[in-house]
């Protein structure tokens, strides 16, 4: 590991007064940071570390929206009633993010400014069509996830909460890598009246939504309409758990399965 | 970069002047000695190096010391009581769940934390919540046998 600086941020203000150096970058959970700090892949110059921060662990119900602060631990929300209340597609989301562990120590906010490929969060954020609030602004999760670990997040910007708009139904689906428990493909939908969102993790370098899957079941919300349907597998990932085909595949039969929870679960 | 990081450990006090980049584990067997946490893989996988961190499991080779500031830890040496086994550890003595005995320090916490947790789980819950701690002797089925026994003396 490379030398860096460790300073303890005791408010968000200060927070972001020492993001200020050049390549210095917020430490939450760690839990992906550390290890990309050992091998070598991330060198930052400074860490401040928001652990201590307080006001960012909460999760609210706020009217029609869920909010989550950024410090949040994936145990607190598998755990927590208003998220079952609200959204028990997130606590089976959380609930299911490596192992007990990492769950322990690992936040959202963390999960979704990394943007792994195989992340579960930023599937939920996207297909719940989630706010994400930072330090400087208000950003769709349309807008929010750019590139393999890439977010529209800047340098210093830190994110405070998640806000997600309550559907009528969701349901997460993830065909997981046995070892990691990252998603080889995983699948987050969402039903807010007739509009149904998609969102795939796992399968190509960057979370997306699968437009043509949301706009059959935005005209008849039943597994039977895709049967027939097929995702291109161009731009997905083939790797040694998984060939891009078998990955495109797993797309529609996941989505299938989660129409059906949410059938069975929901309305 | 070095810092000075004083915490609390198996009850007591300790301090120390750390780089920045010393791991919590490294640490905990380096500079207190306190071998028993074991380092299996490094890179968050395998859980041998796991500890109570405020009453929670934790690996502790993904924290770095200097984040434990003011924080209490519990290790393997820390949960017997004077020459007594833990009920845990005793379990796991009575149901042979060792063999090598490498990931045994880590799997005797995470089971402490899951029966702190779940005093009374089902087998699916015990396997479950022992995701993150590999063994590659046993084949896990006495270590879930030593859970659930565990549980029981516990609940006594």
């Amino acid at each position: 590991m490379y030398e860096y600086e460790y300073r303890r941020a005791s408010s968000l203000d200060e927070a972001v007064a020492l993001l200020t150096v050049e390549e210095s970058r917020p430490l939450a959970g760690g839990m992906s940071l550390i290890p990309a700090m050992k091998h070598r892949l991330a060198r930052p110059t400074r860490l401040v570390d928001l652990n201590a921060v307080p006001g960012l662990a909460f999760i609210e119900r706020k009217g029609g929206c869920l909010e989550i602060g950024a410090m949040t631990r994936h145990e607190t929300v598998a755990l927590s009633d208003v998220v079952r209340r609200s959204i028990p597609a997130l606590v089976k989301l959380a609930g299911g993010i490596g192992d007990v562990q990492v769950r322990h120590r690992g936040t959202i906010g963390g999960s979704i400014a990394n943007n792994d490929p195989g992340a579960c969060y930023p599937s939920g954020v996207l297909a719940l069509g989630a706010m994400v609030e930072t330090t400087r602004r208000t950003i769709e999760a349309d807008a929010f996830f750019t590139g393999m670990f890439e977010t529209a997040l800047e340098p210093g910007e830190i994110i405070t909460k998640v806000s997600f708009p309550v559907p009528d139904a969701a349901s997460y689906i993830k065909f997981h890598n046995l070892a990691s428990r990252f998603s080889i493909v995983g699948v987050f939908l969402a039903r807010f009246g007739r509009r149904v969102r998609v969102a795939v993790t796992g399968a190509a370098p960057c979370v997306f939504r699968a437009t043509e899957l949301e706009k059959r079941l935005s005209d008849d919300f039943s597994p039977d309409v895709l049967r027939d349907a097929a995702v291109p597998a161009d731009n997905l990932v083939s790797d040694l758990h998984g060939s891009a085909a078998y990955r495109a595949h797993l797309i529609p039969v996941l989505t299938r399965r989660a129409v059906e929870e949410c059938l069975v679960s929901g309305s | 970069m070095r810092s000075a990081v004083s915490m609390t450990v198996n009850g007591k006090k300790v301090s120390g002047e750390v780089d920045h980049r010393r791991l919590l584990v490294d640490f905990l067997r380096e500079d207190l000695r306190l071998t028993g946490t074991h380092v299996g893989c490094d890179t968050s996988q395998c859980g041998a190096c796991t500890v109570l961190y405020n009453g929670k499991s934790l690996k502790a080779c993904t924290i770095f010391a200097v984040q434990a500031e003011g924080a209490e830890i519990v290790t393997i040496e820390g949960v017997a009581n004077g020459d007594h086994f833990h009920p845990v550890q005793q379990a796991f003595h009575e149901y042979h769940a060792l063999q090598c005995g490498f990931c045994t320090p880590g799997m005797v916490i995470s089971v402490i934390d899951l029966l702190n947790r779940i005093p009374n789980p089902t087998e699916e819950e015990v396997r479950w919540n022992l995701e993150g701690n590999l063994c590659r002797c046993t084949g896990y089925h006495n270590i879930v046998e030593a859970a659930l026994a565990a549980a029981k003396t516990l609940q006594r």
